[in-house]
């Protein structure tokens, strides 16, 4: 019950803080820190309570609960947290949070449309984290997508109607064909035993053959690379993060890309478990030539919000790649890279959109010697660019050593070509800071010389701090949240059995074609 | 005829004595609000008219119509929907600059041809229900031709339609001529079995050209491709309560008449006709998407958009007799209920901020509607976010349903074709939706929402509600249409 009430309290927030709004511009913000604070306390609570146990086939699960909703086809309202997905609710409400200090100051015009939004988007994410009814994620994973495209297309900026336009329809177009597999596999569900199911340990009893199995992977591979996203589906993103509000850009980088790789863990590979180990040479090419394709891109980039985004593909390739390594150190990679980019990536936008804020530009060129003026900003800046490149003691370098050390026990050419992702990153990083916070002090046009802009508020900096001890957390002490996600992930891999063999390049380019 | 015969008729005569009692008005003194008002009452008592035919169904009235579960539900729906686009038309019609009784009963005289198509197991009934239909649109369509100024092409839309519709019926004439040579009944049922009674399996040449031939003609009034030339102009020209008609009762009588036929008649058992009927859904999904998608009046992109989604009917319409005890009928049927909840939901909005001195049909007309009247844009955005099958609206059940009938038919290549096809779909959509939110200038002052305009803001609540409801629970009308398509 305890997940209905989370999420029905970010709906319910989000319809208040629009009523709210008829009486006080300003009381839509807190009406929606109110119910964040309350769903943080109760993934709080759930964290430190840790739940009744239950142990099923796919892992030990804090909560499992179901509720008939449409029995004619075969659909619940089942529910149900594991580690992975605490940790995965514990991440959205946070970055909830931090998208509103985000919001805080900045959008001014229809405060409370902005954060029934917001919330609602928050609603929709929680929702794909619990739901284990195969139709009520896929009810989810769209209801989250309609406030996310408001959101862009509303408080956006220049380009924000074509922006907003190939979010939703990348998304939703390959959202159909997930829907599509979905629906295969439920049919072959009744055609096996008689009745419709959704139900995610249900249909793990499925059979297919081999080959129709692997069109029906791929109905949900490419409903989960897209919204990863993955090479070469990932050319809504810079688009949809460089126009979407600072807000909109945390949610999207921080949480809405995770449940790509949230479905691909849970659903894609204990659903499909043989078509996916043949696939996995493909999956784990497509991570490396992400990875370093992407990475080159944000190195050519002028928006600063453009070049974070780049980066943010680059980084969730190094997920796609310890999934599909399918291994325990793989999986414990892509959970703490998830996890730590979340938060880094975060932070990035939000820097980002301070910047634009301050200077009404987001042209790096246009930027120099920024430290002079805005010292804590930068000192911010400097931090999460050094996390987002893996230094050793923040969380990123966790998660992608995980997931290269996963990746080598399944193919060692594919981890070495991707282990030169970690080289570009530090280039463009560093780039980044050199050009735009060192050297000769330039006042972009648009902002008068007397103008001078203003260092980070106190919610900025509550923020970032926030987010920065997160970082230092996972990078010191990731046992904490190895522990958390690790059962859940064993349980995964136990079900599915690893995948076979090492894999040369050969084999993999053999399997692509 | 039995008294039993009669009280199961009853929806069908309480609607004629409105249609006459109406013309009996305007003889006597002409009142617009009266004429309405005789029209929704006659319309809502054949709805409660149901409640007394319900237990004596199932029934064979005459060897020329079945009342059945089936019927009635139909019956119900085509009634609502009349009844909704007559209170929209009130506001709609009141500043016309000429008599306004005579629409309502065209209105009325064409929901009794409806009423007929969804309860004919003949194509005596079929056929006349059809014409009908047919002749009263004509009048409806080019109603505002009587006023001093005529800015658009009522007369242009009604000739059109009179002429492609009687062609229609001509293809229909003659494919139940060629039946009726061969096997000498024109029952559905008879046909089927004079058919069965033949040796093999693959139907006679006859069969499958006269099919073909009837086809064609339903085709045009669902506005298939290659037959879909009329719609758009006819849309577009016709008065928006005329529209609207012609978009929901029209194709919900017409489609609900096609699913009878086909399953009961058994023609999907001709391998060509699949193969037809194929073909027009691909063509008619991916043309009526494409087409849809620069349009900037709405009432063409309406249109077009129409198209697409007769084509989507059309897959779960192939589905019917795949399998025993399958999906396509219930997909079908839910999908008609899905598709008259959120055209009228649609066009509603559009008469709402029209009248008939003009018409707010442009895409511009809709600019900023967001921060000028929220309570109709958020009615707009819901039906149209609908129609494009996003979740929390009834739209993405109803596209559930087709795919999961797909599925059940293996129709891979029309659910690919139904795929792009939303992907389409959804780009115009949205460019309604963002236009509604995009901030304007300067903006004519909309028409004040007075006492008249009452009843249609209550009819549009009903829908949104309904739209809703059947989005997020949609578990009591599944049931019910699973008993409805049994009695098929």
């Amino acid at each position: 019950m305890i997940l209905l009430w989370l999420i029905a309290i970010l709906f319910l927030g989000g319809a208040l803080a629009w009523a709210s709004e008829g009486l006080d511009a300003r009381l839509p913000r807190v009406v929606a820190l109110c119910s964040l604070l309350l769903s943080l306390g109760l993934v709080l609570w759930l964290w430190i309570s840790g739940g009744a146990q239950v142990g099923t086939p796919g892992g030990t699960w804090w909560v499992l609960d179901s509720w008939a909703w449409i029995p004619r086809f075969g659909i619940a309202l089942s529910v149900g947290i594991d580690g992975l997905g605490l940790l995965m609710l514990v991440l959205t409400v946070f970055l909830g949070l931090m998208a509103l200090g985000a919001a805080w100051n900045e959008i001014s015009q229809r405060t409370g449309f902005f954060y029934f939004n917001l919330l609602w988007t928050l609603a929709g994410v929680v929702g794909v984290f619990t739901a284990l009814d195969l139709f009520l994620f896929f009810f989810f994973w769209e209801v989250m997508l309609i406030p996310m495209y408001l959101i862009i297309a509303i408080w956006g900026h220049e380009n924000r109607a074509y922006a907003a336009m190939k979010f939703f329809l990348f998304t939703q177009v390959s959202g159909l064909l997930l829907l599509l597999a979905i629906l295969c596999l439920a049919y072959f569900h009744f055609v096996q035993f008689g009745v419709f199911s959704f139900d995610y340990f249900a249909l793990q009893n499925v059979v297919l053959e081999e080959r129709f199995q692997m069109w029906v992977m791929l109905g949900f591979f490419i409903g989960f690379a897209t919204k990863l996203p993955a090479f070469p589906l990932h050319s809504w993103l810079p688009d949809a993060h460089s126009q979407a509000p600072t807000a909109g850009s945390v949610l999207l980088a921080g949480v809405l890309l995770k449940t790509g790789a949230y479905g691909l863990i849970r659903f894609t590979v204990p659903l499909f478990p043989e078509a996916s180990a043949s696939f996995a040479p493909v999956a784990m090419s497509i991570a490396a030539i992400g990875i370093l394709y992407c990475a080159k891109l944000a190195f050519a980039q002028n928006d600063i919000k453009r070049l974070i985004a780049y980066t943010s593909v680059s980084h969730m390739g190094f997920v796609l790649l310890g999934i599909y390594a399918w291994n325990l150190y793989g999986l414990q990679g892509a959970v703490m890279t998830m996890l730590a980019h979340g938060l880094s990536s975060a932070a990035l936008f939000m820097l980002a959109g301070g910047l634009q804020h301050r200077l009404h530009t987001r042209d790096m060129d246009k930027m120099s010697g920024l430290w002079a003026q805005l010292p804590m900003l930068s000192a911010m800046a400097l931090f999460f660019s050094v996390a987002a490149v893996g230094m050793p003691g923040l969380g990123n370098f966790i998660g992608e050593f995980l997931s290269l050390l996963g990746a080598f026990q399944a193919s060692r050419s594919i981890t070495a070509i991707s282990a030169l992702g970690l080289i570009f990153a530090a280039v463009y990083s560093l780039w980044v800071i050199q050009k735009v916070f060192h050297g000769p002090y330039k006042i972009p046009e648009g902002v008068g010389r007397s103008a001078i802009p203003e260092d980070l508020s106190t919610v900025e900096l509550v923020c970032y701090a926030l987010m920065a001890l997160g970082l230092v957390w996972m990078g010191m002490y990731p046992q904490s949240f190895l522990a958390l996600s690790g059962p859940g992930l064993e349980g995964l891999l136990q079900a599915v059995g690893a995948f076979s063999g090492e894999l040369g390049p050969a084999a993999a380019l053999g399997g692509a074609l | 005829m039995t008294g039993e015969q009669l009280l199961l008729l009853l929806p069908l005569i309480l609607v004629t004595t409105t249609a006459v009692l109406t013309m009996l008005m305007v003889a006597v003194k002409r009142h617009h609000g009266v004429s309405c008002l005789i029209s929704a009452a006659g319309l809502t008592l054949s709805i409660l008219s149901l409640v007394i035919v319900v237990p004596l169904a199932p029934a064979e009235v005459t060897p020329l119509l079945r009342v059945d579960a089936f019927s009635v539900f139909f019956t119900a729906l085509i009634l609502l929907s009349g009844l909704a686009i007559t209170l929209f038309s009130y506001p709609y019609l009141s500043n016309l600059e000429d008599h306004q009784d005579e629409f309502y009963m065209l209105l009325v005289i064409a929901v009794l041809g409806a009423l007929v198509m969804v309860s004919s197991t003949h194509f005596i009934t079929a056929f006349l229900g059809m014409e009908t239909l047919s002749v009263c649109l004509y009048g409806m369509i080019a109603y505002p031709l009587h006023r001093r100024e005529t800015a658009q092409y009522p007369m242009e839309a009604s000739i059109k339609y009179l002429v492609l519709s009687a062609l229609s019926s001509g293809f229909v004439l003659f494919g139940m001529a060629l039946l009726y040579a061969q096997t000498g009944t024109l029952h559905f049922s008879s046909i089927a079995a004079q058919l069965s009674g033949l040796e093999g399996a693959v139907p006679p040449l006859y069969y499958v050209v006269a099919a073909l031939l009837i086809i064609t003609g339903f085709a045009f009034k669902l506005s298939l491709v290659p037959f879909h030339l009329w719609t758009p102009d006819v849309y577009e020209g016709a008065p928006l309560p005329a529209t609207a008609f012609l978009a929901t009762v029209g194709k919900l009588a017409m489609a609900a008449l096609l699913m009878r036929y086909m399953s009961v008649s058994g023609v999907l058992g001709s391998e060509a006709i699949v193969y037809v009927l194929s073909l027009m859904a691909a063509f008619s999904i991916i043309a009526g998407n494409l087409l849809a998608l620069l349009q900037s009046n709405l009432k063409r992109l309406l249109s077009y958009s129409s198209i697409a989604h007769m084509g989507y009917l059309l897959i779960a319409l192939l589905t019917l007799d795949t399998i025993e005890d399958s999906l396509g009928a219930e997909a079908v049927s839910f999908y008609l209920v899905a598709y008259v909840l959120m055209s009228l939901g649609a066009f509603g909005v559009m008469m709402v901020v029209s009248d008939s001195a003009q018409e707010r049909d442009h895409i511009g007309h809709y600019q900023g509607l967001f921060w000028r009247n929220p309570w109709l844009a958020l009615v707009f955005t819901a039906m149209l976010l609908s129609l494009a099958g996003i979740p929390l609206t009834v739209g993405f059940i109803a596209k559930f349903y087709i795919l999961a009938a797909g599925v059940e038919g293996a129709k891979w290549g029309l659910l690919f074709a139904m795929i792009v096809g939303s992907g389409i779909g959804l780009f115009y959509y949205l460019r309604i939706v963002y236009r509604m939110l995009t901030p304007l200038e300067y903006f004519e002052p909309m028409r004040e929402a007075g006492l008249k305009e009452l009843l249609s803001h209550c009819v549009l609540l009903v829908l949104l509600c309904a739209l809703i409801v059947f989005g997020v629970y949609p578990n009591g009308l599944m049931s019910l249409l699973e008993a409805v398509v049994r009695t098929l």
